[in-house]
């Protein structure tokens, strides 16, 4: 992360989702329900960034993500870096992949799959570029956009 | 002869030595007498659970179990199961599991095969979930072209009719990917095109063409897989009336037939096929529904020694 990225608020210690692309922001705000986090929560939209021209960024002060916090994020954010900040500093930086599988992260979107009759938990694989998720149940393949409606 | 799989859910599953590994048993199987192949299933029950109503399916597989010298256990209709009393697919399976040796279920619920594969330490037979899969009809189609013309690989087959929703020739096209040179000509009104998203899947495998003039097609196809078209499909009744009659055949197509053509059909047929083409060397849907037969033993047959 180059200094110029922290210009809006360096949070102390937390997590910034880097690189992440343009629309990603608010969908990560929205699914982590960071619109209720105890400290502050920074958003940068569509701002320059070399690597991708436009970029998206993520300031949380006092959180660290969980495995699962990741993969959903993985699912929105593939090439993106989350950087874990302590006393200001950069102390780790990990690249965002999208996961092979995500289990229970996506409502599939057939109504006639089991996974919306039974209670049980939703299993996809995924593809990327495009995004693309199958149901390992029903065999329904969804489109980027609608994952992006149907994550958890 | 290898097989890898200890539950038949879906065509996806299947590898190329998969499919042969069943073909190959199904032939075994047409050519035993019933007096020794009745001691395969023996001592084994088969429960055979179809949540909702199914004839050919279900009457193959009873018959099968039973040429196999197996028990037949089940119902033919939820109605008369505890489904009737709100309990689970995963509670009724994990329960007959331990009563039978194997389970074949059709539910009109999507992924219920999948499902019951992982509650149940016993083989599933996927005999169709809702939309999604019917296995064994793919397979059974399969070793229909494979025993008329003596193999897949290289084959000219047309898939005419409903392609945007039949499930019959998705599954199809999925496993014809398996064999080499295989050309597949889609025939179907334009609001009935074979989904993008199959042919993309299938493609550098398959030579797909699109038309939705058969006569085009016709004399370059080994075999034509009709399919049925549904009024209900149609937004427009003025589109459905105006296409309909060009996808029903009748005896006119073997005009420009090639020599040695067949036609296929997953049955129940409707009015697709007039029944003046039924008599004729061209129709191989009757010999295709009998092959579900040898098909379904050869599937009982593997499964019954598999340990999950």
């Amino acid at each position: 992360m180059k200094k110029d990225d922290i210009r809006l608020m360096p949070i102390s210690n937390g997590t910034v989702l880097d690189h992440l692309p343009v629309g990603a922001a608010l969908k990560i705000v929205e699914i982590l329900k960071l619109d209720k986090a105890k400290d502050a929560v920074t958003v940068a939209i569509n701002t320059e960034s070399a690597r991708r021209g436009r970029k998206d960024l993520v300031f949380i002060e006092g959180k660290a993500l969980t495995k699962k916090e990741i993969d959903r994020i993985g699912l929105i954010a593939d090439h993106g870096t989350m950087n874990i900040i302590k006393n200001k500093e950069v102390k780790r930086k990990e690249k965002i992949s999208l996961p092979k599988q995500a289990t229970g992260l996506i409502k599939c979107i057939n109504p006639k799959c089991i996974t919306n009759i039974e209670k049980l938990a939703t299993k996809f694989s995924l593809t990327e570029k495009p995004l693309k998720a199958k149901c390992h149940y029903c065999e329904k393949t969804i489109s980027e956009e609608e994952i992006f409606k149907a994550i958890k | 002869m290898s097989f890898s799989l200890t539950d038949i859910v879906s065509i996806s599953d299947f590898s190329r030595e998969d499919i042969e590994a069943v073909l190959e048993k199904a032939a075994e199987m047409e050519k035993t007498p019933l007096a020794k192949k009745n001691k395969i299933l023996e001592n084994k029950t088969v429960a055979v659970l179809f949540f909702e109503p199914s004839t050919r399916t279900r009457l193959s597989f009873e018959t099968s179990v039973q040429n196999l010298g197996g028990n037949v256990i089940g119902f033919a209709d939820a109605g008369v199961s505890s489904t009737k009393k709100g309990e689970s697919l995963s509670h009724t399976i994990r329960v007959v599991s331990g009563y039978a040796d194997m389970i074949v279920m059709r539910h009109s619920i999507e992924g219920a095969a999948r499902r019951a594969a992982e509650v149940s330490k016993k083989p599933i037979i996927n005999g169709g979930d809702g939309a999604n899969q019917h296995p064994t009809q793919t397979l059974l189609d399969l070793y229909t072209i494979q025993k008329q013309f003596k193999k897949i690989e290289g084959i000219n087959i047309g898939l005419l009719g409903d392609l945007k929703y039949g499930r019959t020739v998705h599954s199809l096209m999925y496993a014809l990917a398996n064999f080499d040179k295989v050309k597949v000509y889609c025939i179907a009104p334009d609001s009935l095109k074979m989904p993008k998203s199959i042919i993309g899947d299938t493609s550098g495998k398959l030579q797909v063409k699109e038309t939705s003039k058969l006569q085009e097609f016709l004399p370059k196809l080994d075999v034509l897989y009709a399919t049925r078209i549904q009024k209900e499909r149609f937004v427009d009744e003025f589109e459905y009336e105006q296409i309909k009659n060009v996808f029903i055949l009748g005896k006119e197509i073997l005009k420009n037939a090639k020599e040695g053509f067949k036609l296929m059909h997953p049955l129940p047929i409707v009015n697709e096929i007039k029944t003046e083409l039924d008599n004729t060397d061209a129709a191989l849907y009757f010999e295709q529904a009998k092959n579900g037969i040898p098909v379904r033993e050869a599937l009982l047959s593997i499964l019954r020694d598999v340990k999950k």
